[in-house]
């Protein structure tokens, strides 16, 4: 049976390969930042279970390898690779070359992804699933890239080391972006397990009447667009809303559906984010890249937008959390 | 209840809000939430790792970059460009709306970086979008502008209402990791489906203002044209 930890060992060596590639171009920082997280992936089980026997010491490493990564992050510059001539007029000529076919390899990755999912209970081999079907969405995921980095290097007609040059050339660029929504949802785990969600809980259950699902929604949604507009980022409000009232008032007091809340609910904070400065990449550089007089002409153009999503998302959740 | 740890919030909030490096902020937050909440060093440190290492599955996104690194190598954001460029004789409405359907459909599809304000909005879709505005009549600099914007803001509700329909975006797993951490189990693929409801609706929501803006032109055009009839 497939597991999903081979995904994690697929995932740990594509890590490897790209902190290669960059302490061979001398990029030591970049080298060590991706080392350091491709261990959670080869070793994450044994991580893990070590842990439960109550042998701690991996688990403590990992904790300091993030406080590495912490420090690395804030140290290094993302680094975009330069674009040549050679490689526009190459990428021009595929364009024209391979056509709408480009776009076969991509879609194949949702597409095949949700093939497997739908299967995954009905593929058996003398009885026995062939994906474990606790984590079928991961594994087929995991598949469907392989499935269609096959066709695309069939496609263009490119040697596998390509795709990793490739695909290196994106983590690069994403940098330590890439590992934000990872370390969002480590805090999320730390602020519940130590008590940050329990006291917010207290803190909205002392302002707001609890026993009223309207307003715990209420103090919910504003929330999430409140935290989002400050951080301009609805990933990072997600963890404090989400333990503070989303989880303890409304899943567990008034038995609100979760993956309805958490759906609809982080959406909630995207009509934030549509809304504030603090989410410069995409509401003040377009401004610049599109030389407007005013920095907050993009926001001005969508803040009614937002405001009457808002309200959809509002009575969406009214209507569908507590079904 | 100890109120200590909601330090640990205070950080995250001050920490973006100065724009400190967020990966140092949520380390540093996490850190004092631990401390605040009276964990010795051991503890804390075991906590991190536990909680990173539960984590990893956000990551798995990196297995779709070999994919795309190779097809954009190859051409494909040239390709998504061209396609784009094929609306070039639609009114200002039509333009934006059906590059707003597109661009919500390729982000359910996961391809939400193929299009953005460097690769698309400034190079084809606002400079489309003036030309459309400015086909029957001319427009003055501040209506320009504001078309303009309403390009960007566009591209920015497309993007944000379809990619949480895909089932490995990052917003979705962190939504399944954190039940998941607290004991509720959910498949990716059920909490994405639940996002498809917002996607129609902000499609629906912004299309009608899109219209409006195109009427308000129009109106705006016969206003100028009729000083003239009267003459």
């Amino acid at each position: 049976m497939l597991h999903v930890e081979a995904i994690y060992w697929l995932i740990g060596a594509f890590l490897l390969v790209v902190a290669f590639m960059d302490a061979r171009s001398r990029r030591w920082s970049a080298a060590a930042f991706w080392v350091v997280i491709a261990v959670p992936f080869l070793f994450g089980d044994a991580i893990l279970a070590a842990m439960k026997d109550g042998t701690r010491w991996p688990a403590q490493a990992v904790g300091i390898g993030l406080i590495a990564l912490g420090v690395l992050a804030a140290r290094g510059k993302l680094r975009t690779h330069e674009d040549s001539r050679e490689a526009q007029a190459q990428r021009r000529a595929g364009a024209e070359r391979f056509g709408n076919t480009l776009f076969v390899p991509a879609l194949a990755i949702p597409l095949v992804t949700v093939a497997l999912v739908l299967s995954a209970p009905y593929l058996r081999w003398n009885a026995t699933p062939l994906i474990d079907t606790s984590q079928a969405t991961l594994i087929s995921l995991g598949i469907a890239c392989l499935v269609a980095l096959a066709i695309a290097l069939r496609v263009v007609r490119a040697p596998f080391s390509q795709s990793l040059v490739e695909g290196r050339r994106l983590l690069d660029a994403l940098g330590w972006a890439a590992l934000l929504p990872m370390v969002l949802a480590t805090l999320g785990s730390v602020f519940a397990a130590t008590g940050v969600g329990d006291a917010v809980a207290a803190i909205v259950g002392a302002v707001i009447p609890a026993d009223s699902r309207l307003a715990c929604l209420v103090a919910f949604a504003l929330g999430m667009v409140a935290f989002t507009v400050i951080m301009g980022n609805a990933f990072g409000a997600f963890p404090v809303m989400m333990a503070g009232v989303g989880l303890p008032l409304l899943v567990l007091r008034h038995h609100a559906n979760p993956a309805v809340l958490g759906a609809i609910g982080m959406l909630t904070g995207y009509c934030g984010t549509l809304l504030t400065p603090m989410a410069a990449n995409f509401n003040i550089v377009p401004a610049v890249l599109l030389e407007l007089p005013d920095q907050y002409g993009v926001i001005r153009a969508q803040w009614p937008t937002a405001l009457m999503l808002l309200a959809v998302n509002f009575a969406l959740m009214w209507l569908l959390v507590f079904r | 209840m100890n109120a200590w740890p909601l330090l640990g919030v205070a950080v995250v909030v001050a920490g973006f809000a100065m724009r400190a490096n967020p990966v140092l902020v949520v380390v540093v937050a996490g850190i004092t939430s631990g401390v605040a909440a009276g964990m010795g060093v051991g503890d804390l440190l075991a906590l991190l790792g536990t909680s990173f290492v539960s984590n990893r599955v956000l990551l798995l996104f990196t297995l779709m970059l070999p994919v795309i690194g190779l097809l954009e190598r190859h051409g494909l954001r040239e390709r998504a460009q061209r396609w784009i460029a094929g609306f070039r004789r639609l009114s200002l409405a039509r333009l934006l709306v059906s590059y707003l359907a597109m661009r919500q459909l390729l982000s359910m599809f996961g391809l939400y970086d193929i299009a953005g304000h460097a690769q698309t909005v400034r190079p084809l879709l606002a400079p489309m979008s003036e030309e459309a505005a400015a086909r029957a009549a001319p427009i003055d600099e501040p209506t320009r502008m504001r078309v303009r914007a309403l390009a960007a803001a566009t591209d920015n509700v497309g993007r944000f209402f379809g990619e949480d329909v895909f089932l490995a975006f990052a917003g979705v797993l962190l939504i399944q990791r954190f039940f998941e951490s607290q004991g509720i189990h959910l498949e990716p693929f059920a909490i994405s489906i639940w996002a498809l409801p917002t996607a129609i609706a902000a499609f629906a929501i912004h299309s009608l203002r899109i219209a409006f803006v195109q009427r308000n032109l129009e109106q705006t055009r016969t206003g100028t044209d009729r000083p003239d009839a009267a003459r």
